[in-house]
């Protein structure tokens, strides 16, 4: 509803929606007259205490002390060529770094099927009674340094999978009284006998292919304490906590424990429980400690125990030295080298162009107003 | 329809005196408690979260964070999916219970204050919250009204009580009321009062009041100048006494406090139309995940029950032998696929950004309160922001609508020019030496004043002919239009003299009178204290005032003058009269008015005649110096026409209803056949730097439009002295008085100036040659202040020279009511300026939907009165001033500040920083939670479909709400592109805004493409590097958790201009604080992750992995950025260049900076 009403000289005056909220009639307003009334008798120590004027600091009106950069010419060409600078050497060094690391790959879940049970792996690798045992040579190819690291490779096995991941109780892993909180772990949360431990899937599918390596008929060390972090083996698994009920269903999906040992010592359980990120990863089997000469021939003497070939995954063994970067992986370093290429090209490119085609800093013939009077 | 007569008992509210059983008796009225505040300790949090819950965003995360609790959907942990929607619940409910509290405060201390209230035939005190309707209450000087009241007597016998309105309308005048005389003597103490009020029922209309009172069965007529409004001030009067008749909420005060309707904002519209973008995406996203499920699980949907990673059932011997676990078919699993992958990425959405955007303007409103600038000394009055959600449309307003009276001039009224029985007078101020006549070369001392002790505040300079002739004997017309003409002046108004006790000093040569008793005039409009003020100057004193009689002090004479009737100025007549018996029982009726209404109705004698001829000339004059103008004319009241008015003014002054249309004819019957006596002319002062402003809003590409209620000669001269109106301009006038006419001008003047129908193109064409050719302005070091005569480039419009639309009101009526809507834009928006006269406030609306409805562009309303409301609420964006003529407009407004002038800052540079952070913020933010959105995505697809996170639960729940989110706050509110200086100095970069430069679809899919690209980089890079190792998933988790981090920051620092120790703080502040965070989550025990940075950290292979994503990522949109430097450098670009040079070359003398020459 709009009304009218009367206004001298001024046309109508509607009245409007007006707020009458006191947060807003808080400050009354002063006018001019009352304002210069004031200021004439009492002085200018009113107007002072009266004003609402702000206060004038740098941080009020937005003129802090302020670092203002520009892209100049100079700050770009300058960019690309410290990223060349820098990322040049860095490709080389861990290219290098990468190309001495010898690494023996070896895939064996194929060739360690007899040949009669080609044709139906799942009952070969299911059955307990017939011989998993499998022996192969493999060559050195190159001399390698201790320590060497002995990895199995799973490719195709989704350690990933949101299931699987989740299916797990870390507070029953860590707390010997917490064995019955089996949240999360179905469906391998509870036998008839009891909670298990540890529960989960996760701990269910426990890899369980075993390595022995000889060299000229000599068995070359495994070592396999220490593989697991540190912080996994004394905090996160309990050493008071020892498997029950593990493997006990019809379905079993990998290795067993030792019910004597506590998990804080099953250091395979930990390497494994560190779920990969990605489904075709390593895990670290063991460490050896002597050095291999090229052209050793190493028998490895494997127990084909766990199954991938339900799901078409693969096994590998892989026997690889270190370097400080790591393991063999050139992809960091063609990477570095690739990306400090394209910007030294980049640092070229955009010094020819401000060669050929300069455009003077803050001209103002560029400003849009100025570009299309020169045009006409 | 007589309200007594046939009485609707709904509609009338029937009020005994001093008898508030009775008056409750049939019906309970509201008491006179209120409350203002919205909850309760006990409804509180139920209606605060339904309050809450009314906003989709919260809707939003409540569906999410319930769809997380479901079984096989639950992808976060239950505590942590709630975690954002507590966050942001409680600390809204907070924000709320705090204001709840404030407000809680302020009712409690106003529903105790106390006032004096008859009881059993006393007046005691009692609290506001307990007086009834009824009942009878005495208000002291000084005291604030507790409720509406109908006065029945004050300390004056004569029964005038003086209020304050301020706190309801703001005017600061003082108003008179009256008491009836009926009721004006009564004794109250004793109980002897009794009486029927019978009033309308509570209406918001502050203006109005009808009602009678039957007292010892005489009706009594009551009207608004009879009752007074809670919230007002008893003033100069010692007390009064009235009876309540509303109360508490049915108060006009309470019934008129409303909020004004909240505007949404142009950027944030379109953001909505991105979002809906982003929602597909979202959609798309899930889609894929859902059918690579299906599809996963049809290839293996024999393996799956053995598979070690899925294992769909339990275990034969166990528990539920052969049962499935969480599977529910492949049509379902797909279904619950779709709907978890909605979980996780869902803050696709940005619903954080609406709440940052919420904190940024509160912040960009706190720069602009406190801009110094900003701030007005005369009215002591700083920037106000009353609207939060509006701020960045200060960047990109094309029109300008603005008022004339109190925005662009001063609205403080100076009398300046008379015309006396066709002679010309003038009053040139000493100070104001422009007066262009100096013809009378005789300087205008002022005349001493001959006053016996009375003095009036402001001086002014009389005009010495002027003043001989009325201290002339001699009789004659002249003088004795002379004399009636100063009568009229002092008589013919509502203002009070309020005789004050200062010890004013005489100045400007005047003796000094020690005694002197000066008087302050309070009128409703400045237009008619200036001429009370100017008949003081010349001796005609007004020095009391009552609702019976006025007294006016002569050159020392004192003169009582009866007041027979008044008939007040309304919009219809256009003018005002009074009554007048004078001592010696004459009676004659003084007129003023506009010289329109004026001219029709003088009498038909040959000498009249003349007269008005000059007169008018004289008035045309004024008119073209910018003076408004008023006619003075009188007449003798004689014998049966007397009588006829008296008895018709009874009646109509009493009546109830129709009483307006009534007193309307009665005053007919009076203000015709009349004497003219003359004009006056006021200057209305222009404000400061209103031309530099409105040129500056120009060069801007904004287009100023002047809507006033002027007449059209004053506002072309307005218009003219604020330099909107050029000489060279071609001005079209359509004046039309019928709609064929006005059709006929529309399309005249569209032919003649080839105007092209299609507003658009033609607009457009307009814009491209303003852009071309309007200024000629160099960025160069030497600053162009006065451009060269800006018709340049519009030679080729047929005529030459831009193009003026003025139009007035009454062709406004036929235009825009009929189907001509459209023949008027295409002109207006042809011509450069447009004024619109005589324009009531309605239709000042409507002009502004005239361009709202037919362009996109944005609209903006300035204005101070209470007419300029409907038009502040129309506009996109409604500036009210703080200025004479009230509060209405700022209260109806969004941003509200004190002088015009401050419109040039706060749209070139407060609106550009506005609209450039927030155009940015905005952009970023869709950048920011995308590129984590599809970082995840890439993901998923090599987990099998499996809507698994690598990043811990929490590092994705903290991501956008502890890792990111302060630098962009900080960045949106204190980043700045350009300094003000330089905005200032070229207007033309708020064009930016115009072109949408901060924000617009193109730079939405640009930055998509570009988040893309990141979010593959971010993925790939620890893929390929990591691919084959032993890393595992939480490992991963945290390397993309730090990297996304990292990366988002060093994006925000690549884009800021200005780099703060805030922003510095905040940057690297979020990078260290995700660090510290993640350090924190992988150092309890019970989580996966436990352990994980420490054993990460020591591999060259992390660090070398997060340097690569960064470059990697970030080399396209810094190589793009640098080419586009070259090729296409934006004005704002260049602008900033030159800025940051000078300023290092004024640092570094005259030596050359190494970087400026390359």
């Amino acid at each position: 509803m709009r009304t009218f009403a009367k206004d001298a000289f001024r046309g109508e005056r509607p009245w409007g929606d007006t707020v009458c909220d006191p947060w807003f009639s808080v400050h009354p307003q002063i006018t001019n007259a009352d304002m210069n009334q004031e200021l004439v008798t009492n002085g200018a120590s009113k107007s002072k205490r009266n004003s609402k004027k702000p206060e004038y600091s740098r941080f009020t009106q937005q003129e802090l002390p302020a670092w203002k950069p520009i892209l100049t010419p100079g700050w770009v060409i300058t960019s690309f060529l410290a990223i060349a600078l820098l990322f040049i050497p860095i490709g080389l060094v861990s290219l290098f770094a990468s190309m001495r690391v010898v690494e023996i790959v070896y895939r064996y879940d194929q060739d360690c099927v007899p040949e009669t049970y080609r044709d139906n792996v799942t009952s070969y690798i299911q059955n307990p009674l017939t011989n998993k045992t499998c022996i192969k040579n493999v060559t050195v190819p190159k001399n390698m340094e201790a320590p060497i690291f002995v990895y199995y490779q799973l490719d195709n096995f989704y350690q990933n999978h949101r299931r699987y991941v989740k299916s797990r109780s870390d507070k029953q892993l860590r707390n010997a009284g917490d064995e019955f909180s089996t949240k999360g772990c179905e469906p391998e949360a509870k036998s008839k006998a009891g909670p298990i431990v540890p529960c989960g899937l996760i701990a269910w599918s426990l890899f369980n292919d075993t390595y022995n390596l000889l060299i000229q008929d000599k068995v070359l060390d495994i070592n396999k304490k220490g593989i697991a972090w540190k912080s996994d083996t004394k905090d996160k698994f309990g050493s008071d906590v020892y498997p029950r009920n593990f493997q006990a269903g019809s379905l079993i999906g990998g290795g067993k424990l030792n019910e004597s040992v506590p998990l804080s010592e099953q250091e395979d359980l930990i390497v494994w429980m560190r779920t990969a990120a990605l489904p075709t990863f390593r895990k670290l089997y063991g460490k050896i400690s002597s050095d291999l000469k090229a052209q050793d021939m190493i028998t490895v003497v494997l127990e084909n125990n766990y199954n991938t070939y339900s799901f078409g995954g693969q096994k590998k063994l892989v026997l690889s030295t270190t370097s400080w970067i790591g393991g063999k992986n050139e992809f960091l370093g063609i990477a570095y080298l690739t990306v400090g290429g394209i910007c030294l090209f980049m640092a070229l490119n955009f010094i020819l162009l401000y060669i050929f085609k300069p455009r003077p800093l803050g001209d103002p013939s560029y400003l849009s107003w100025n570009r299309n009077t020169s045009r006409q | 329809m007589q309200l007594d007569n046939n009485l609707v008992p709904d509609n009338v509210r029937l009020i005994y005196i001093d008898d508030p059983q009775r008056t409750n008796e049939e019906y309970e009225f509201t008491g006179n408690e209120i409350t203002t505040s919205k909850y309760t300790v006990i409804n509180f949090l139920p209606k605060n979260l339904f309050i809450q819950f009314h906003r989709v965003a919260y809707i939003y995360f409540l569906v999410i964070a319930a769809l997380n609790q479901l079984p096989p959907l639950a992808v976060f942990g239950r505590t942590v999916s709630l975690f954002p929607l507590l966050f942001v619940l409680t600390v809204t409910a907070i924000k709320d219970g705090y204001e709840d509290w404030r407000r809680h405060r302020s009712d409690r201390n106003e529903n105790n204050k106390e006032s004096l209230v008859l009881q059993s035939s006393k007046f005691q005190s009692k609290r506001w919250k307990d007086i009834r309707v009824g009942e009878v209450v005495k208000i002291r000087v000084d005291e604030t009204i507790p409720c509406d009241m109908v006065l029945l007597a004050t300390s004056d016998p004569s029964g005038v009580a003086y209020i304050q309105t301020m706190n309801l309308d703001g005017e600061s005048n003082l108003k008179t009321r009256y008491a009836r005389q009926e009721t004006s003597l009564m004794s109250f103490e004793g109980g002897l009062t009794s009486g029927v009020i019978r009033c309308e029922q509570p209406n918001r209309n502050i203006y109005e009041f009808t009602a009678n009172m039957e007292l010892n069965a005489h009706k009594v007529s009551l009207s608004q100048s009879n009752i007074i409004l809670r919230g007002c001030q008893v003033k100069n009067t010692e007390w009064v006494v009235g009876v309540v008749v509303y109360a508490g909420q049915e108060t006009k005060a309470m019934l008129n406090s409303a909020v004004s309707p909240s505007k949404r904002s142009r950027l944030e519209q379109a953001m909505n139309k991105e979002t809906i973008w982003l929602s597909v995406f979202l959609f798309v996203l899930c889609l894929v995940v859902a059918i690579g499920m299906c599809l996963w699980l049809m290839r293996h949907q024999m393996q799956i029950d053995t598979l070690p990673y899925y294992r769909k059932s339990y275990l034969i011997k166990g528990k539920f032998p052969g049962k499935p676990y969480k599977y529910y078919g492949i049509p379902m699993e797909t279904f619950f696929a779709f709907l978890s992958s909605v979980i996780v990425f869902q803050i696709m959405i940005p619903i954080s950004l609406y709440i940052t955007m919420e904190l940024v303007r509160l912040g960009q409103s706190y720069f602009m309160i406190e801009d110094k600038h900003m701030y007005d000394s005369s009215t002591n009055s700083r920037f106000q922001c009353r609207s939060l959600n509006i701020n960045e449309d200060l960047g990109q307003i094309r029109y300008v609508f603005s008022d004339k009276t109190g925005t662009l001039t001063e609205n403080k009224m100076e009398f300046r020019r008379a015309t006396v029985f066709g002679k010309h007078y003038r009053n040139s101020s000493m100070v104001d030496g422009s007066t262009k006549d100096t013809e009378t070369a005789e300087p205008t001392k002022p005349a001493p004043l001959p006053t016996k002790g009375r003095k009036l505040k402001s001086d002014i300079t009389v005009d010495p002919h002027l003043m001989r002739l009325l201290h002339k004997g001699l009789d004659g017309s002249e003088k004795i239009s002379a004399h009636e003409f100063f009568l009229t002046l002092a008589a013919c108004n509502t203002v009070i003299p309020i005789p004050s006790q200062s010890t004013h000093q005489g100045s400007m040569g005047t003796e000094i009178h020690e005694d002197l008793e000066a008087i302050d005039y309070q009128g409703e409009s400045p237009d008619e204290e200036a001429l009370v003020a100017a008949a003081c100057a010349y001796g005609y004193i007004l020095f009391e005032r009552t609702s019976g009689h006025i007294a006016v002090d002569v050159n020392g004479e004192k003169l009582r003058l009866d007041v027979l009737g008044l008939h007040e100025f309304d919009s219809v007549r256009k003018r005002m009269s009074v009554v007048i018996r004078f001592p010696n029982n004459d009676v004659k009726v003084l007129v003023k008015g506009a010289d329109t209404s004026m001219l029709s109705i003088l009498s038909e004698d040959p000498e009249n005649d003349d007269l008005s001829l000059v007169t008018q000339r004289h008035l045309n004059e004024y008119s073209s110096e910018g003076l408004r103008t008023l006619v003075l004319a009188a007449r003798d009241l004689k014998g049966e026409e007397l009588e006829e008015w008296q008895s018709m003014y009874e009646d109509a002054s009493t009546s109830l209803a129709d009483r307006s249309s009534k007193l309307r004819q009665t005053a007919s019957l009076v203000e015709s056949n009349l004497r003219l006596l003359g004009a006056t002319g006021i200057e209305d002062k222009l404000q400061e730097g209103v031309p530099e402003t409105i040129e500056s809003l120009r060069q801007a590409g904004i287009k100023v439009w002047v809507l006033t209620g002027d007449k059209q000669e004053t506002a072309i001269s307005i218009a003219l002295s604020c330099k909107l109106l050029t000489a060279d301009m071609h001005q079209i006038i359509v004046n039309g008085t019928s709609e064929s006419e006005c059709k006929m001008l529309l399309s005249e003047a569209k032919a003649k100036y080839g105007v092209k129908c299609g507003g658009f193109r033609t607009q457009s064409f307009k814009l491209k040659k303003g852009a071309e050719s309007d200024f000629v302005e160099v960025l160069a070091e030497s600053k162009l202040t006065n451009l060269p005569p800006e018709d340049d480039g519009n030679r080729e419009l047929t005529m030459g020279g831009p193009l003026a639309l003025i139009i007035d009101g009454n062709s406004l009526v036929y235009i825009l009511e009929r189907d001509l809507e459209s023949e008027l834009f295409d002109l207006a928006t042809s011509c450069r300026v447009v004024l619109c006269c005589r324009v009531a406030p309605l239709q000042k609306a409507g002009i502004v939907d005239l361009i709202k409805s037919r362009t996109d562009d944005m609209t903006l309303a300035i204005g101070d009165g209470a007419n300029d409301v409907s038009m502040i609420q129309m506009a996109d964006v409604g500036v009210g001033l703080c200025g004479q003529e009230g509060r209405q407009a700022v209260m109806a407004s969004d941003f509200a500040m004190g002088q015009f002038r401050f419109l040039k800052r706060l749209l070139l540079v407060h609106g550009h920083w506005n609209y450039q952070r927030m155009g940015y913020l905005v952009l970023y933010n869709f950048y920011r939670n995308a590129v984590f959105v599809f970082m995840l995505f890439w993901y998923i697809l090599c987990a099998a479909f499996s809507t698994t996170s690598a990043l811990t639960d929490w590092s994705s729940v903290f991501y956008s709400v502890i890792y990111t989110s302060v630098p962009t706050i900080v960045v949106g509110i204190m980043d700045k592109d350009l300094s003000h200086k330089t905005l200032l100095q070229y207007p033309k970069l708020y064009e930016a805004g115009h072109r949408q430069e901060g924000y617009n679809s193109y730079l939405f899919w640009i930055m998509m493409a570009d988040t893309i690209w990141q979010s593959l980089v971010l993925f790939c890079v620890p893929r390929f590097a990591f691919k084959e190792s032993t890393i595992d998933i939480w490992s991963m988790g945290s390397l993309w958790t730090v990297a996304v981090v990292i990366l988002v920051n060093i994006h925000l620092a690549m884009d800021i201009q200005r780099w703060v120790l805030y922003t510095h703080i905040s940057i690297w502040g979020s990078v260290a604080m995700t660090y510290a965070c993640v350090v924190v989550l992988d150092s309890i025990p019970v989580f996966p992750n436990y352990g994980t940075i420490y054993e990460l950290a020591k591999q060259p292979t992390y660090w070398f992995s997060i340097l690569l994503i960064i470059v990697v990522a970030l080399l396209p949109r810094f190589t793009i950025k640098a080419m586009h430097r070259i090729f296409r450098p934006s004005d704002i670009q260049i602008a900033r260049e030159a800025e940051i040079l000078r300023k290092r070359r004024f640092f570094y003398g005259s030596r050359v900076f190494w970087r400026s020459t390359s």
